[in-house]
């Protein structure tokens, strides 16, 4: 039985796929890349609402975790196409899946590291701590001359997916629309599940979870770090897709976009972020051509959902949300 | 004697120049109620955290089941088999009365690092869950979210939650408090047959529930313990008649 949540999902999913597929139709590649655009941002921002939307965690940094992702795939087909090894004398690829399990496992790293530390605080210092890390990234990313510095580096040739050729718009759309689904579907079970339950309820009610018996600080840290895993692979194809990364995937900016995305979408709804993205990309493309100070109006909106409509677009479309 | 369950002694707890907890000694044994009464401000949840390891004392010692458990943290205390309500409820107000207590059986399992499996399609988490709700007289509202249910409904699923825990001993932070006459009554007989799967530590400013139910009872002022003994020693004695009984006795 379709929810009127469940009804609204499907519908922004096959919005999000027919409309790239008949722009592609009618030789409009430019709205192909705009739908990339939105389901590569969806994806960072799916991993957010992870630790934000489940587990109450405003995190200011995940900028740090995309432009991990975005670095990984810069570095390693920079390596690739040079033919120069990288440390260890391991070589570069340009083959996508590997490049997404490198910057899966970076981001997850890192995410380790700083989750470890920013999770023994709470609320306004947990967003400080976090957006401090986040901008020690971001700096190092412009000192590193090695890689591109302030300048960023570029990616040559889009990297490769096997069978596909990646160079076509409509190809790569594809390959990023079937990772976001793979990312909702994992969203959806995780929220399900044992380990989503006591995460949820963390965010609910901490002492509650701690008086059954779980330890809220392991629970919040092992989804920070999925959190920042999601994140990560977005960044890698967000780096694709523009064939370039840079610092700015790193900056504060970035970390408060993904945020942005989330509350405009709904915070913890499954596919607030893809409604969030859409909204933002195509006020970004309707705006922006009218004006440069288009995010002066991006902001009232802000301020109309955050006043008026908490529960984000989602919110507005298909009601309250619904827990077990 | 039977080896208490829960052990507290010479227990201190200062807060600058107010001892909240002053060489408070005290113990539960198995098959008992034992209250803990007082007037307001006596200490009575400082100890309470104390005990819950949210409040760490500055000396003393807390044996539960035969052991040290003044280092263990909140969750490892449960883990334990401290089972304990709040004198506010403090329950996952989103989720249903269901999967609340469906989170403490997932605790009492020990696994909460499943990431695949959907919980409401998990038997053994929901049966368990459903038969501890029907018993506390909350089926009909499992579906409910807990912000939407009644206060006392809310104080119902509390104490479900700790028996799902299957705890060793229950630490029951003032359960009538914002009862009704009718839910009270109702309560005092539920505990009145808990005590026999675990002693209970009461904390319960409603003297009819006290004396109806208490074994022991143990009156706590300024921080300390000024008498412990059987609901009758309690009533007679002349000290804890002023401080704190006056008519009630």
């Amino acid at each position: 039985m379709l929810t009127r949540e469940n009804t609204v999902n499907l519908v922004l999913a096959l919005l999000l796929l027919v409309a790239p597929l008949a722009a592609n139709a009618f030789g409009q590649p430019f709205y192909v890349t705009l739908a990339t655009r939105i389901a590569i941002l969806a994806l960072a921002a799916l991993g957010l609402n992870l630790a934000l939307g489940l587990g109450g965690l405003v995190s200011f940094g995940h900028a740090a975790f995309f432009g991990i992702g975005g670095y990984a795939a810069g570095i390693l087909s920079s390596h690739a196409l040079s033919y120069e090894p990288m440390i260890f004398g391991l070589p570069g690829t340009v083959q996508m899946p590997v490049i997404w399990i490198v910057a899966v496992i970076a981001a997850g790293l890192v995410a380790l590291a700083i989750g470890a530390i920013s999770l023994r605080t709470s609320g306004v210092y947990f967003i400080m701590i976090t957006l401090a890390f986040a901008q020690m990234v971001y700096y190092f990313a412009i000192s590193w001359p090695a890689y591109g510095g302030e300048d960023g580096l570029s990616i040559l040739v889009r990297n490769q997916f096997p069978g596909l050729n990646t160079m076509k718009p409509l190809s790569f759309f594809l390959v990023c629309y079937v990772v976001l689904l793979a990312g909702i579907g994992l969203f959806a079970l995780i929220r399900a599940s044992r380990f989503g339950t006591a995460l949820q309820a963390a965010r609910q009610n901490e002492t509650r979870v701690a008086t059954v018996g779980i330890h809220p600080y392991r629970i919040r840290l092992t989804g920070f770090v999925i959190s920042a895993m999601i994140t990560a692979l977005a960044g890698a194809l967000y780096a694709d897709l523009n064939r370039f990364v840079s610092p700015s995937m790193l900056s504060w900016h970035m970390s408060g976009e993904l945020i942005v995305l989330i509350i405009l979408g709904g915070t913890g709804r499954l596919f607030g972020p893809v409604a969030g993205a859409a909204l933002y990309v195509a006020f970004e493309f309707a705006l922006g051509g009218l004006t440069e100070r288009w995010q002066f109006f991006l902001g009232l909106i802000l301020l109309g959902v955050v006043l008026f409509a908490r529960g984000g677009l989602l919110g507005l479309l298909a009601g309250k949300a619904k827990h077990g | 004697m039977v080896e208490p369950v829960l052990q507290i002694d010479n227990l201190v707890k200062a807060f600058g120049a107010l001892r909240a907890t002053d060489g408070v000694s005290i113990d539960l044994r198995p098959g008992e109620i034992h209250a803990l009464i007082g007037p307001n401000g006596a200490g009575k949840s400082t100890l309470i955290h104390q005990i819950c390891g949210t409040v760490r004392p500055d000396s003393g010692t807390i044996r539960f089941a035969g052991e040290d458990i003044g280092a263990l943290n909140t969750a490892e205390r449960a883990q334990k088999g401290l089972g304990r309500t709040f004198q506010v409820s403090s329950l996952a107000p989103e989720f249903s009365a269901l999967r609340n207590v469906m989170l403490a059986v997932q605790a009492k399992q020990g696994s909460s690092f499943g990431f695949f499996r959907p919980v409401m399609r998990d038997r053994s988490l929901v049966d368990p869950a459903m038969a501890i709700l029907e018993r506390v007289g909350l089926a009909d509202r499992a579906r409910l979210p807990a912000a939407e249910l009644s206060h006392g409904e809310r104080r119902q699923l509390e104490i479900a939650m700790a028996l799902a825990l299957q705890s060793k001993a229950f630490l029951l932070d003032e359960p009538m408090a914002g009862m009704g006459p009718e839910g009270s009554k109702r309560l005092t007989g539920f505990l009145d047959a808990l005590r026999r799967e675990a002693p209970i530590l009461l904390v319960e400013h409603d003297m009819d529930a006290v004396f109806a139910l208490a074994d022991r009872i143990s009156v706590l002022v300024y921080g300390k313990v000024i008498a412990t003994g059987t609901v009758d020693e309690i009533r007679s004695n002349p000290t804890v008649r002023t401080a704190y009984l006056g008519d009630h006795a």
